[in-house]
Order: C-alpha cells, then sequence, then structure tokens
C-alpha cells in the first residue's frame, strides 16, 4: 500500500494540487473565501497578487484591448513563475482539463486502443499554429477568440457557475484523446500549453536522467505525454530533458524502476 | 528544386492549410457568438464591442455580486444577479449578463460588481453623471420599454408594480393620470419611463405582474434612437450643442445625383435614329 502511494506520489500531488486549486476557487464563490478568487484565466491570490494567463492577455492585447494593470502584472507574475521555475508545469499539475486527457488515455493504454486504432499523422507542432493563428484571428474579429471555445474556462466556469452545452466539448475531448490520438488535445493542439512550453522553455525544474542507471525498459516512453522530449536523451546519454514540451509531471519518474529518473534543477545559462 | 526543398515547403503549405481552415472555424464561431445585442451588462460596463475585448472572463464581478454585504434574500434563496455566460445561454460564452426577470439588479450602493473588476471591462468611468460623480443611480445597464398592448394599466386597470418597484422612484418611472373614457368615471393611471432616469436594474421587469413582462429591459444601443442633425431643439441650449459639428450641406447625394436628371432617366433608352 504504501509503496503505491510512493509509486503513485507525484500523480497522487498533482491531483491534490489541481483539485484545492478548482476547490478554492469554488469556495470562492460558493462561501466567499478570499484565497484565490476567480478562476484560471484571472484569479487574484490572497486579495493581493493578481494571476493571468499570459495566453489570454496576448490575445486581448491583439485585440486590440486597453487592458488593465492588474492583468499585465498578473500575466507578468505568472510567466514568470512558470519561466523560472515551472517550465509547463501548469499543464500538469493546474489544468483541470489534464484530469480528462490523463484518465482518457489511462483507459486508452487499458483498452489497448493503440493496438487497433488507425494511426493518423499531425504534427506535435500544430498548437503552435494553432497559438499564431488564434492571434491573428483575435486581432481580426477583436476578441480574445480562443476564450470563447476554451475548454479550460468551460470547465472551471461550469464547477463555479453554469457549464451549458461547454460539457459536448470537454466529453469531444475526451473521447478524441481515447479513440482518435494518443494524448491529442494537450500534445498536439491546445494553444495554452503552447504557450507555457515557450514561456517555460528556459526553467530551472527539470526532469534528468541518468543513463547509468538506465535498463532501457521504455516504461517511461510508455507513459510519458510528450514522448518527443525523451527521445534525444532515453537509451543515448545521462542529463537533463530539456524538451520544452516536458510538462513536469513526472509520470516517468514514478514508473521506472531502475531510478534512473529524478527532479532537479538545470542551470540557467547552460541548457544542460 | 531539389527533394527536401520540396517537402519543406509542402509541409508548410499544409500547416497553413490546417491553421486557415482552423482559424476560420473558430473566427465564425466567435463572430456569431460575440454579437449578441441583447445581452444585458452589470454596471459599469463598457460599450459591448469594447467590453467584448476587455472583459478576461474572470467571473470576478460575479463572485462579488453572490457575496455582496447585503443581498436579497426572497424565501430562504439568495437572489445572485450576475451569471456567467455559457454555451447555449444565448449571450457571448463567458461574459456576466443578467436576466431581469429572474434576478433584477438590486442596484447596491457600493458597486461590487463594478469595484471588482480587474480590467476595466466594468469602470466607474461608465457610470457616472454629468458632474463626474459616481454611483450606482447613474448606471446605464440598459433602459426599461413598455408593451402598452399588455400593461394591464393601460386598460384602466389598477396596477403600479412597476412603479412602485422602481428604484429611482417616480423618476425613471412616472405615473400619468388620463380619463377613462370608456367608463367615463374612472382613471387611467399609466407608467411612463424617463430613460435619463432609467439605470436598466430591471426591478419593474421583475415586479411586472402580467404572465409575461408587459415592461421589459433591453441595451439601451438597441432601443434608444438617434435623431441626428437634422432635428434640433430650437427652444434647447442644451441640445443646439449636440450639433456644432453638424454638416452644413443642404442637398443629399447619392449615386443618382451625380449625374444629370436627363442622362439619369434615359439611361439604356436606345433612340430609334434611322
Ligand atoms: S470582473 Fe470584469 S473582467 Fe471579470 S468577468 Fe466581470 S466584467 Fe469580465
Amino acid at each position: 500500500m504504501m509503496s503505491k502511494l510512493l509509486k503513485n506520489r507525484y500523480l497522487i500531488l498533482r491531483r491534490i494540487v489541481q483539485i484545492t486549486i478548482l476547490a478554492l476557487y469554488f469556495g470562492a464563490n460558493a462561501y466567499g473565501w478570499k484565497v484565490l478568487v476567480g478562476n484560471l484565466s484571472y484569479s487574484k491570490f490572497l486579495q493581493a497578487i493578481p494571476l493571468a494567463d499570459p495566453f489570454t492577455v496576448l490575445q486581448m492585447l491583439a485585440a486590440g484591448a486597453v487592458v488593465g494593470v492588474d492583468v499585465l502584472v498578473g500575466a507578468v507574475v505568472i510567466a514568470v513563475f512558470y519561466g523560472l521555475i515551472g517550465g509547463r508545469a501548469f499543464c500538469s499539475w493546474v489544468c483541470p482539463i489534464n484530469m480528462v486527457t490523463d484518465l482518457a488515455n489511462w483507459l486508452r493504454r487499458k483498452l489497448k486502443i493503440d493496438r487497433d486504432a488507425r494511426r493518423i499523422n499531425i504534427s506535435r507542432r500544430f498548437r503552435y499554429w494553432a497559438l499564431g493563428t488564434l492571434l491573428v484571428v483575435s486581432f481580426v474579429v477583436g476578441a480574445a477568440a480562443y476564450e470563447f471555445v476554451n475548454p479550460i474556462g468551460f470547465f472551471v466556469r461550469g464547477l463555479l457557475f453554469s457549464i451549458g452545452f461547454g460539457w459536448t466539448l470537454i466529453l469531444a475531448i475526451f473521447l478524441f484523446d481515447l479513440l482518435i490520438l494518443k494524448h491529442g488535445w494537450c500534445g498536439y493542439i491546445c494553444p495554452v500549453g503552447a504557450t507555457y512550453s515557450l514561456i517555460g522553455s528556459k526553467s530551472l525544474i527539470r526532469v534528468e536522467h541518468n543513463h547509468l542507471n538506465c535498463t532501457n525498459c521504455g516504461n517511461c516512453k510508455e507513459v510519458c505525454p510528450e514522448k518527443q522530449v525523451l527521445n534525444p536523451v532515453i537509451y543515448r546519454k545521462s542529463g537533463f530533458i530539456n524538451g520544452i514540451e516536458c510538462t513536469n509531471c513526472g509520470r516517468c519518474i514514478e514508473v521506472c524502476n531502475d531510478n534512473a529518473l529524478k527532479f532537479s534543477i538545470r542551470s540557467f545559462l547552460k541548457n544542460n | 528544386m531539389d527533394k527536401k526543398r520540396r517537402s519543406f515547403l509542402v509541409v508548410m503549405a499544409q500547416a497553413v492549410a490546417a491553421s486557415a481552415m482552423g482559424g476560420s472555424i473558430v473566427a465564425a464561431f466567435v463572430e456569431e457568438n460575440k454579437d449578441k445585442p441583447l445581452t444585458l451588462r452589470p454596471p459599469g460596463a463598457l460599450p459591448e464591442k469594447d467590453f467584448i475585448k476587455t472583459c478576461i472572463r474572470c467571473g470576478l464581478c460575479a463572485e462579488a455580486c453572490k457575496n455582496r454585504d447585503n443581498p436579497m434574500i426572497i424565501d430562504g434563496e439568495k437572489m445572485v444577479t450576475l451569471k456567467m455566460g455559457a454555451p447555449g445561454d444565448s449571450v457571448p460564452i463567458g461574459t456576466p449578463y443578467f436576466i431581469p426577470r429572474d434576478v433584477p439588479c438590486y442596484m447596491c450602493d457600493d458597486i461590487p460588481c463594478m469595484n471588482a473588476c480587474p480590467t476595466g471591462a466594468l469602470t466607474p468611468d461608465m457610470c457616472k453623471n454629468d458632474e463626474g460623480k459616481v454611483a450606482i443611480d447613474y448606471a446605464k445597464m440598459g433602459v426599461a420599454v413598455i408593451d402598452p398592448k399588455s400593461c394591464i394599466a393601460y386598460w384602466g386597470l389598477q396596477c403600479t408594480a412597476c412603479y412602485r418597484a422602481c428604484p429611482e422612484l417616480d423618476k425613471a418611472i412616472r405615473i400619468e393620470w388620463k380619463q377613462n373614457e370608456r367608463t367615463g368615471k374612472h382613471a387611467y393611471r399609466i407608467p411612463v419611463v424617463y430613460e435619463d432616469y432609467c439605470t436598466g436594474c430591471g426591478m419593474c421587469e421583475h415586479a411586472c405582474v402580467t404572465e409575461k413582462p408587459a415592461i421589459k429591459v433591453f441595451p439601451r444601443d438597441v432601443f434608444l434612437g438617434k435623431p441626428g442633425d437634422r432635428y434640433v431643439k430650437g427652444w434647447d441650449t442644451k441640445d443646439q450643442q449636440r450639433i456644432k459639428n453638424a454638416s452644413t450641406k443642404t442637398t443629399t447625394e447619392t449615386g443618382r445625383s451625380k449625374e444629370n436628371p436627363i442622362e439619369e432617366l434615359n439611361q439604356g433608352v436606345k433612340w430609334n435614329d434611322e
């Protein structure tokens, strides 16, 4: 039992963080708690520190909005936090859609969908095109375009207020990941994750690989949602997983039975 | 062109095509969804076009509305005015709005929703009078409009529900007396909206006794007209200010009037000259 908990320590921690954040938002709205008020596009922490989603703010700027100081400061606070420390950790430690897609991909493994499923080929880089396109669209239509369809917004507002037909999109993402494309939404499409990848590309916390301990079992590659970040290192050399799309979820560390992976602190200047 | 270069270009073109396709679907959806002119916004909202750009959809206004200091409680239930648009609500997704027939705006003196807004989508600038004084009484959320056909006061029945519900009592809605010629001995007591004072809170719509309210709040843009520069109240100096920059041209020019009338009338006519 204990060893099972230990084996899933990051997974459990991540769920605790994700659910705590949602609970704080929920409590703020339902009971007037003042810890974390708002939602993942903008919130106020301890009634003082503004937090804003950098991609949302970029879109607003592209749309030509005159945004308040709080919002700009909030976006900078978030960008600095993930840029310096967390990397793309938002995706696996905060984002509620991660729980949906993790469930879908866990089921996908359990049901062995990949054995029979048709392969679909899209580039992992599609998300960066989505990011750019949405900024252009925001400029053209004069509104933060992605915020009209952002499943993260649907999810959190759904929890606090009402979800309307928003659940259909969340279900669609679940089915997409389960049946169509493995790690499809977060790994290929979501422009929010793409933004955090870029922001966090130089962050300090990274997974480090020790080649000497590695037995080439492939467990990490099996479970990693962004396998391409492991490829340059695993089976090849010791070093940091520097791929910017690593979400620091720590799943690879947990499934490694040979103690060949761990969280570590990367030097800021050199990239390994 | 060598093969590598060609394949690079094709892959790029594919990415552009995929972006164009995805982008236009999103753009079409956004254009459709943001154009909901009947949406009633919280007090102090920017004009709709700017509001849509500026609101970050954080819900702090709705949260402030829900957890305000003096909530109205009816039948043990807290009345929460502001909702956040969800897909299917017929309002721009994620933005705050209210439906007065369900829950009107109770016009809190401290305007918690407006003061909670971090972006300036709700701003005191849009909630003040000509002297620059900010107060909820100067909110312009909408304007109440009466349908005389279904308003029972216009039938000659005694009502005044909207008049009594109005927080801008005897200013935004006033009762006008008129003789009821049908009976010859009764009076009509008819509610009339004075839009200058109407904040659009919707207390009247909420209070209206008819099955479907005979008085409803609409966004001001939707209902109010605009006389333009051609008409001015000659007896009102303030109104004369309004047309200060009017054009002095007195003739109408259209594409047609550019041509000489004979040419215009004879256009396309073939004269049989032989
Ligand atoms: S507080 Fe302001 S930015 Fe936030 S949802 Fe309300 S109007 Fe929009």
